[in-house]
């Protein structure tokens, strides 16, 4: 059992079952590693604003990086009237650096490997964003799928193609992420276990591998976290400014 | 694109034969919805706290940090400027300043040197002049020491002959006579001895 790569994703019961009517809201671990990135991200970023000195420590200097890199990054895909979502963007972008990263210390679990997890946050964007397109543009925010200086013979094809396109959004969005996770994670459990199965002799080959995997897995950590929320600027961007 | 296809059809694959893999080793955890309820449960409240914090309690006061810094930086950038400039001006002051005191002080020094060089002047005019009457003074009485000179000479001259004679001759021989011939001599001669 402890061979299969697989069950590192297994989610279990930390504490007593609780259920609300039919449905079982228990504490699992699940719910621990989201408890603890958030925490984490929490205390970084409480100790990062305590005070205000101006030349700031390490700590502080965090918090401001992060603050003006994912500000520049709004900016920069999205503009200026996004500015009201920055908090938004910036927890989501947190959590899931967070979570990812808390993933790869050994024996814990990670949250952005469900694709429940991934998918509840990317069909609340995307409910979030065309909502917001809607308010903000009525019914011309349905402009979006019809874009300018098509030919009219293709036009309901493009049409079709782009309401496809939208509508899949949630799920590239939420797959990208879980599949990122996911797909690094077993690998990194494969190699692990053959480095357990070629023991001392053949074993450095895939322990190497393991090595250079960690490094690539942080780095997939880091960019999955960014491409999420670019994504997010990105979506937003269509509805806050309607370019078609 | 590609790749996220690929994905997508992983996924509805797995989610597919779910029930396969359910059978066998427990498949794909991510797939067995014994939980989902749960993880949504604990994903929106955790989420949703720490939007709320961090959106209400912790960024609002990094930001605040971050304009203050910059107005900071900001106004001192500007006494910087503001102290530069007035720097410049004071040094543009100074140098004037000493340009000046050094036009000044030239000028002193030429005034003064003008006015020792006249001093000097006078003074040696006067020791000059001195020097000159002194001189002409010494003259004077050196010219009439030497005109006086030939009458002493030719008295000791009288005196010495007739002293001569009466200790040769033994007897007293008029003055006058001898005189005579001192005067006779000295007409003939004088110029050999005194000339001028």
């Amino acid at each position: 059992m402890a061979a299969n790569p697989m069950t590192q994703f297994e989610v279990y019961r930390i504490g007593p079952e609780i259920k609300i009517g039919a449905f079982d809201i228990s504490f699992t671990n699940a719910s621990l590693f989201m408890l603890v990135s958030s925490l984490a991200i929490l205390l970084i970023f409480n100790l990062g604003a305590k005070k205000n000195s101006m030349l700031p420590n390490k700590i502080q200097l965090l918090a401001e990086l992060s603050y003006t890199f994912v500000s520049k990054m709004i900016s920069d895909t999205a503009g200026s009237k996004a500015k009201p979502y920055f908090a938004f963007i910036f927890s989501l972008f947190m959590f899931v650096l967070f979570c990812n990263m808390f993933g790869m210390i050994p024996y814990t679990f990670t949250v952005t490997s469900h694709i429940i997890v991934t998918f509840v946050l990317a069909a609340f964007i995307f409910i979030g964003v065309t909502i917001i397109g809607f308010i903000k543009h009525g019914f011309g925010y349905l402009k979006l799928f019809v874009p300018s200086g098509v030919p009219i013979v293709l036009l309901p094809l493009i049409v079709v193609i782009e309401i496809i396109s939208y509508l899949s959004r949630p799920i590239s969005l939420s797959v990208r992420l879980f599949a990122n996770m996911m797909a690094g994670h077993t690998m990194m459990k494969v190699f692990g276990g053959f480095v357990i199965s070629l023991g001392i002799v053949g074993g450095w080959l895939p322990l190497t591998f393991s090595v250079a995997l960690t490094g690539l897995e942080i780095l997939v950590a880091f960019l999955q976290a960014y491409v999420f929320a670019i994504l997010t600027c990105i979506y937003l961007n269509d509805a806050l400014n309607l370019h078609h | 694109m590609i790749k996220k296809n690929f994905f997508q059809l992983i996924f509805f694959y797995f989610f597919f034969s779910k029930g396969v893999f359910a059978a066998e080793s427990g498949g794909m955890p991510q797939l067995n919805p014994e939980f989902w309820i749960s993880q949504i449960f604990w994903l929106t409240l955790v989420f949703g706290i720490l939007y709320i914090v961090l959106s209400k309690l912790i960024l609002p006061r990094i930001s605040s940090n971050l304009e203050l810094r910059k107005s900071q930086i900001q106004e001192n950038i500007e006494a910087a400027d503001k102290q530069r400039e007035d720097s410049e001006i004071k040094l543009k002051e100074y140098d004037n300043i000493i340009a000046k005191s050094k036009l000044e002080s030239k000028n002193l020094f030429n005034e003064t040197r003008e006015k020792t060089l006249k001093a000097i002047n006078i003074k040696r005019d006067t020791l000059e002049k001195q020097i000159d009457d002194e001189i002409k003074k010494a003259e004077i009485e050196i010219s009439q020491l030497r005109k006086s000179a030939p009458q002493k000479i030719n008295k000791i001259a009288i005196e010495t002959s007739s002293e001569i004679l009466k200790n040769v001759i033994g007897a007293e021989i008029n003055n006058s006579s001898i005189s005579a011939i001192v005067d006779d001599l000295y007409k003939k001669n004088g110029n050999k001895y005194y000339g001028d």
